[in-house]
C-alpha cells in the first residue's frame, strides 16, 4: 500500500456540505480513520461521533491529524488547500472546476511544503482493507497486489472490478484527477508502487490530452522494474474537442492516444486494447 | 473560452497593449463606410476561432472603398474549417519592418505558466520550435513569485531583439503576462508583434480563458456566447450514440465500438450522480439527432445509481415517438434493482461493456 495506510488520520474539510456529508459517511462505512471535520462557523457541531471544528489548527490542538480531504466548492478550494498544506502531509482535493491558476498555486505551494496533493477533480485514493479518502464505491475493491493509477473515475471502477473478479486485488488505487494540472502525477505514483513491497504489478489508465502518459513512459523505462500494464482511452476522440474532463483534449499534434500508446509500448509497457485485458494480463503476470 | 481576435485586441487595448487602429463590421456596406472614414489601404480580417485563417484566404487587403465592398462581401460568404465568417475586423495596413512572436500558455507538465518568445514572428511557432529551437526562448514563471519587468527584459535580450527595441518589446511581454494572470487565461498570444516605422504593435491576438474561472471575471462575462450545456456533449460523424457516466468510461465506450467495426455518433458524459431526469434528457438529446441509428448506454454506477438509470430509460421508452434500438450496459451501485426494473419492462441489458459495444455495432450494421 502507498500513501493511505494505518497511520493516516484524516480531517474532512467541508464536512457539513452536501457532498462532504454524503461521502464522509461512505468513508466511515469503509472503516476509514476520519478523526475530525471542519466548516468555518460550525465549530462545536457533531457529525455522528465526529467533532466539527472551525479550522484545522483548532482541530490539531486536540487531535493528531496528518491528512485532509477537501469537498469545499471551487471558489473556496484554494484557500482550503492552503490551510491544509501548511499543516498536514497529505491533501486529497475532490472538488471539480477549480480554476487552473489556483491549481498551479496549490501545487507549487505543496511542493515547497513537501505535502502530497492528490487531485483536484479526483475520485481519491483507496487502500482496500485500510480505508478510502475519496468517493469511489467500495464493493468492487479487494486487498491484493495490483497498484492502480488512473486519470479517470469510472474507468478505474471498471478495471478495478475486473481485477477483483479475476481473483486478484489491489494494493492501493489512486486517481490522479482529470484536470489539465494535478498534484501527484503518474511518475511519482509509479515510483511509490515500485518501492512498495505489497505491490507486484501496476495498472495505469490514461486518456487523451497533455503528455503525462508520455512522461510516465520515459520514467518507466529509466526507473521502474515491476511490470506495468496500461490502457489509454480516446483512440476515437476527434482533435480540438474537450471530451468531458477539462484535461481530455487533443491540442494540435499532442495528446493523441496513438502517441501515448506508442511511447508506452516503446518503454516496454503492455498496452491493453480493451479495459478487460488488463485483468487478463495481470492474471498471467501474477 | 476562446476570444475572437477583435475581442482579444479590445482587452489588449484596455490594458495598455498597443494594437492597430481598427473597427469591426458585419456587412459590406459597413465595410465601405469604414474604408471611406479610415482611408486606405486596409486589412480585412475574417473573425473566426479556428486556426489557419490566413491560408484559407480569410485575410485580404483593399486599396479602394469599392474594392473593400467586394472583398467584404466575399469574406462574409466564406466558411473556414466549418466556421462561417460573421464579422470582419478592418484595420490600417501596417508597414512591417520586422515581426516577433510572444505568448504565455499554461504548461500542463511543468504546472507553471510558460512564456515563449522569438524574433521569428509571423510563422507557425511549432515550425520554429522544430526547425530552429534555439530561436524560441522558453521561460517558466514561478506562480508564487511576482513576475517583474527585468525578467521580461531578460527574455527580450535572449530573443536577440535589437537594443533600441528591448524596452518596447519587454513591455509587451510584461503586459501580456499581466493580462494572462488578471483574466485567468490559458493562452495569450501575439503573433506577429510587428515593428513599424511608427512603433511596435500587436498585429494579431489570441486569447483563451479558463471556463472554470469565468465566475470571477465579470468583465468577460458579456463575451460569453455559448450556452453552457447540461452535459459534456460532442457530436461525431458515426451512427451509434454513446452515452456513459464519466469521461473515461464514455471515451472507452467509443473506442470499443471502433474495435468491433462501428462508429460513434456522439460523446455524451452524464457525469456522476445523474438523476432519472438527467438520463431521460440525455437519451432525448441523442434520439433527436437524425444521424443516430442505435444508442449505446454504458453505465457503471458509482455515485450514479443503476436503478435511477433504469427508471430514466423506461420513462423515455414510454414517451418517445422515435423508436430507436437501445443497447444498455448496466452494472454498479444498486444493479440488482436497476436490472430488475429493466427486465420487468421487457428491456434487455448487458453487464459487460465490451459485449454491449459489440451488440450495438451488429444492430447498426443490420439496419444498413
Amino acid at each position: 500500500m502507498i500513501i493511505l495506510d494505518e497511520n493516516t488520520r484524516c480531517i474532512v474539510q467541508g464536512i457539513t456540505g452536501k457532498q462532504g456529508t454524503f461521502h464522509t459517511q461512505g468513508m466511515l462505512d469503509y472503516d476509514t480513520n476520519i478523526v475530525a471535520g471542519t466548516t468555518p462557523g460550525k465549530g462545536g457541531q457533531k457529525f455522528g461521533e465526529i467533532d466539527v471544528y472551525n479550522s484545522i489548527a483548532e482541530a490539531k490542538k486536540e487531535l493528531d491529524i496528518n491528512a485532509s480531504i477537501i469537498f469545499v466548492p471551487a471558489p473556496f478550494a484554494k484557500d482550503a488547500a492552503y490551510e491544509a498544506i501548511s499543516q498536514l502531509d497529505l491533501v486529497v482535493i475532490i472538488t471539480e472546476h477549480i480554476p487552473v491558476h489556483d491549481t498551479i498555486d496549490i501545487v507549487e505551494y505543496a511542493q515547497q511544503q513537501d505535502t502530497i496533493v492528490i487531485g483536484p477533480n479526483t475520485p481519491g485514493i483507496i487502500t482496500p482493507g485500510v480505508g478510502k479518502l475519496g468517493i469511489m464505491p467500495t464493493h468492487i475493491f479487494q486487498e491484493g497486489e495490483v497498484g492502480l493509477i488512473s486519470r479517470s473515475g469510472t474507468l478505474t471502477y471498471e478495471v478495478a472490478s475486473q481485477i477483483t473478479r479475476a481473483g486478484l486485488g489491489q494494493s492501493t488505487c489512486l486517481g490522479i484527477g482529470g484536470d489539465p494540472v494535478v498534484g501527484m502525477d503518474f511518475s511519482s505514483v509509479l515510483q511509490m508502487f515500485e518501492e512498495d513491497k505489497n505491490t507486484k504489478a501496476m495498472a495505469m489508465i490514461g486518456e487523451i490530452g497533455g503528455n503525462a502518459e508520455e512522461t510516465a513512459a520515459e520514467y518507466i523505462r529509466e526507473y521502474i522494474n515491476k511490470p506495468v500494464v496500461a490502457y489509454i482511452a480516446g483512440v476515437t476522440a476527434p482533435p480540438g474537442k474537450r471530451m468531458g474532463h477539462a484535461g481530455a483534449i487533443i491540442e494540435g499534434e499532442s495528446g493523441t492516444a496513438k502517441s501515448k500508446i506508442e511511447t508506452l509500448e516503446k518503454a516496454g509497457v503492455q498496452v491493453a486494447e480493451r479495459p478487460s485485458q488488463i485483468a487478463e494480463i495481470m492474471k498471467v503476470i501474477l | 473560452m476562446k476570444l475572437f481576435e477583435y475581442q482579444a485586441k479590445d482587452l489588449f487595448k484596455k490594458n495598455g497593449i498597443n494594437v492597430p487602429t481598427g473597427k469591426i463590421v458585419q456587412s459590406a456596406e459597413e465595410a465601405e463606410e469604414v474604408a471611406t472614414e479610415f482611408g486606405i489601404p486596409l486589412a480585412l480580417k475574417s473573425q473566426v476561432l479556428v486556426g489557419g485563417r490566413g491560408k484559407a484566404g480569410g485575410i485580404k487587403f483593399a486599396d479602394t472603398p469599392s474594392q473593400t465592398y467586394e472583398i467584404a462581401n466575399q469574406l462574409l460568404m466564406l466558411e473556414i474549417k466549418g466556421e462561417t465568417v460573421k464579422k470582419i475586423l478592418m484595420e490600417e495596413k501596417l508597414n512591417v519592418e520586422s515581426e516577433f512572436y510572444i505568448s504565455v500558455v499554461m504548461d500542463r507538465s511543468a504546472k507553471k505558466p510558460l512564456i515563449m518568445a522569438s524574433t521569428q514572428g509571423g510563422m507557425d511557432i511549432e515550425q520554429v520550435a522544430m526547425e530552429t529551437p534555439e530561436k524560441l526562448i522558453k521561460y517558466h514563471v514561478n506562480p508564487l513569485e511576482e513576475f517583474l519587468p527585468y525578467q521580461a527584459r531578460e527574455i527580450a535580450i535572449q530573443m536577440g531583439v535589437p537594443n533600441p527595441l528591448i524596452s518596447k518589446v519587454s513591455g509587451f511581454i510584461f503586459k501580456l503576462f499581466t493580462i494572462f494572470e488578471k483574466y485567468d487565461a490559458t493562452t495569450s498570444e501575439i503573433n506577429p508583434l510587428v515593428v513599424t516605422p511608427n512603433g511596435v504593435v500587436a498585429a494579431d491576438g489570441k486569447f483563451e480563458i479558463d471556463d472554470d474561472a469565468l465566475y470571477r471575471q465579470p468583465e468577460l462575462l458579456n463575451l460569453v456566447t455559448e450556452e453552457k450545456d447540461e452535459f459534456a456533449y460532442v457530436k461525431l460523424d458515426g451512427d451509434i450514440a454513446v452515452i456513459g457516466n464519466g469521461a473515461g468510461l464514455t471515451l472507452t465506450g467509443m473506442d470499443m465500438l471502433k474495435l468491433y467495426g462501428g462508429k460513434p455518433a456522439t460523446f455524451l458524459d452524464i457525469g456522476g450522480g445523474a438523476s432519472q431526469e438527467n438520463i431521460a434528457q440525455a437519451l432525448d438529446l441523442v434520439i433527436s439527432n437524425p444521424q443516430v441509428k442505435v444508442v449505446f448506454l454504458n453505465v457503471l454506477g458509482g455515485i450514479t445509481r443503476a436503478d435511477d438509470v433504469a427508471g430514466g430509460v423506461i420513462n423515455v421508452l414510454n414517451e418517445t415517438k422515435r423508436k430507436i434500438p437501445l443497447v444498455i450496459r448496466l452494472t454498479g451501485t444498486n444493479e440488482e434493482e436497476g436490472q430488475r426494473i429493466l427486465t420487468d419492462a421487457g428491456v434487455s441489458y448487458e453487464t459487460s461493456m465490451e459485449a454491449a459495444a459489440e451488440k450495438a455495432v451488429e444492430m447498426a450494421r443490420s439496419l444498413n
